[in-house]
């Protein structure tokens, strides 16, 4: 494990995020990062597919789970099974407070100012929905410009699309570089002054590439005063340390079943005052201080984002997630994974007629690749025969797979349990469709 | 490795290679699109039909071996034959790929029978009839454009 990764996580500006991150790195190297130990407390990693002990590799489509995020979920409904913000009941309390206690965990992962600058969000679409729909819808109009990068995922194009459909106002997309990046010069030429939002991606889920989002916001500005920035972290957050203060953004999104939590939670960030000025996005109960038929005052942010009970097992599963990564530390996790990455790319690259896409040094552990010998589709039925699950398709990012002009890719990709055994029974596993199709 | 040799057999990987007649007829009478939006799979179909019979059919497109080999042989299997008679080998073939209850007669579907094993595939039933939903269109003439969902 003595191996330095060629990059440095990015580094955070808040001394005390930044310090805390510091101990648990210590406290996780002080015991090493035992990949072994981490894989024990999965235990979706104990069981065979197709006979042979499974090889997951497609985390960035879903990570597994902890065994502490699954006893949690488990908790509120053994135990603390009830609603939130209603009842006086003992219970009720319980559950109010787990979930309510998680908004501190996710300001603290994304270094954000205050807990009321959390919104609880089914995931990370549901947040670029929120923010298209009550802020784009509010503040968008003829002549306006909302622009995205074309390395997002549908989830940041498509909830853009619509709103400036609606409104009149005109989607631009920043094109990519062949090795899967977004150039300065290009967002200079897209963002000007009729720019009202640019939308990026922190982490492409199809290439792996690693955005200078603070550089980027740092050139929006420049072009423009008029423009909010969304960052959407979906695929960051498992990976980097983030905090939303150094990258000078205004918008940050994740989903907690990337970063090992449940499905259908996950949080948005937003300035307050932004929060504050934004009309609701779905209404209901909870989202209120006073309803009449006349009027209904809105509940103030976060809890005006809201409406309905929400997913309660499901954010504090979150919680239970945040809390996880953040003892395996940001350091010991980036290490591990930037040096697995290493080893994968070198032996995929071995293989005669595979082609890897997203070839910048500045990425997480995504692999996506394309082999002259069988078509993705056929490489992910064979790999997958072998135990091996990768991802196969488009990864709802089609405009990458147009850029590069295929129809789709094979993509593996790495995580804090991964091990090296992984990397070589996928190895095996594409020799093996190498002779099925020779 | 038997497992997949029973999806992956030698005609399946022979005509995913080399898939025949891809190339659209010169004077086909329709055109018709099919899209796999899931996988990206892409063919289209083109069909000269002659009243009731389909005298030339063709296809150009990219995809999975399953779905060029599926849609090779198929132009195969219905050249010459009837619009009827083409759809009710799809008939057959449908109940072939998804594992039906009753079992197709393997005889009538010739060499088509190559493609038994992707009932235990549910994901790749899509890729196994892409080129046969979009020939439907292409006979029926009701539409341009054909996804599988």
């Amino acid at each position: 494990m003595a191996v330095n990764p060629p990059i440095s996580p990015p580094s955070s500006a808040d001394p005390r995020a930044a310090a805390a991150r510091a101990d648990a790195a210590a406290d996780a190297l002080g015991r090493g990062y035992d990949v072994e130990r981490v894989r024990a407390d999965f235990p979706a990693l104990a069981q065979t597919v197709g006979n042979r002990p499974l090889v997951y590799l497609d985390s960035a489509a879903s990570a597994l789970k902890p065994q502490a995020v699954i006893d949690a979920v488990t908790n509120i409904y053994a135990r603390d099974c009830a609603n939130v913000h209603r009842g006086v009941h003992t219970l009720s309390q319980r559950a109010t407070k787990s979930y309510e206690g998680v908004r501190a965990k996710v300001k603290g992962l994304l270094g954000a100012a205050s807990e009321k600058e959390i919104v609880f969000v089914r995931g990370a679409t549901e947040a670029i929905n929120l923010v298209a729909d009550s802020w784009g819808g509010a503040n968008l109009g003829p002549g306006d410009e909302v622009v995205v990068t074309g390395l997002e995922h549908h989830a940041n194009i498509v909830p853009w699309q619509r709103i400036c459909q609606r409104t009149g106002a005109t989607l631009r997309a920043v094109p990519i570089t062949d090795d899967g990046d977004v150039r300065l010069e290009d967002l200079d030429q897209a963002v000007g002054k009729h720019t009202r939002m640019v939308a990026m991606t922190h982490v492409s889920n199809a290439l792996g590439t690693i955005l200078p989002v603070r550089d980027m916001v740092a050139h929006v500005r420049a072009n423009t005063k008029d423009a909010l920035v969304l960052v959407d972290g979906a695929q960051a957050v498992p990976h980097i340390a983030v905090d939303v203060q150094d990258l000078g953004c205004d918008f940050y999104c994740f989903s907690a079943h990337k970063l090992y939590g449940p499905t259908g939670a996950g949080a948005l960030w937003a300035r307050y005052e932004l929060l504050e000025a934004m009309p609701p996005y779905q209404s209901g109960g909870d989202m209120i201080r006073s309803v009449s038929f006349e009027e209904t005052l809105y509940a103030p942010p976060p809890q005006k984002f809201e409406a309905g009970t929400p997913n309660i097992a499901g954010v504090v599963g979150m919680g239970a997630a945040i809390d996880y990564v953040q003892r395996l530390g940001w350091d010991a996790m980036w290490d591990h994974e930037q040096e697995l990455l290493a080893y994968a790319t070198e032996r995929l690259t071995a293989l005669p007629g595979l082609r890897l896409y997203g070839t910048t040094a500045n990425k997480v552990g995504v692999l996506s690749f394309t082999m002259d010998a069988a078509h993705p589709h056929d490489i992910g039925t064979i790999v997958d025969n072998h135990g091996v699950a990768i991802r196969t398709g488009r990864h709802c990012a089609q405009p990458i797979m147009l850029h590069y002009g295929i129809p789709a890719t094979a993509r593996a990709s790495l995580s804090i349990y991964n091990h090296r055994a992984d990397i070589d029974a996928l190895v095996e596993s594409l020799q093996a469709v190498q002779e099925m199709f020779a | 490795m038997s497992d997949l040799r029973e999806l992956y057999q030698e005609v399946i990987l022979d005509h995913g290679r080399r898939p025949r007649n891809h190339q659209l007829p010169e004077d086909a009478t329709r055109c018709v699109d099919g899209y796999n939006p899931l996988c990206g799979d892409r063919v289209k179909i083109g069909v000269t039909v002659d009243g009731e019979v389909i005298r030339n059919v063709g296809f150009e497109g990219d995809g999975c071996a399953i779905c060029m080999a599926s849609t090779s042989t198929m132009t195969e299997a219905v050249k010459g034959q009837t619009a009827s008679a083409a759809h009710a080998l799809f008939e057959k073939f449908h109940d072939l790929v998804t594992g039906a209850e009753e079992a197709p007669d393997l005889d009538e579907l010739g060499k088509l029978a190559v493609f038994a094993g992707v009932s235990d595939y549910p994901m790749r039933v899509k890729c196994a009839t892409l080129g046969w939903h979009t020939l439907e269109a292409a006979l029926s003439g009701d539409k341009d454009e054909v996804t599988t969902e």
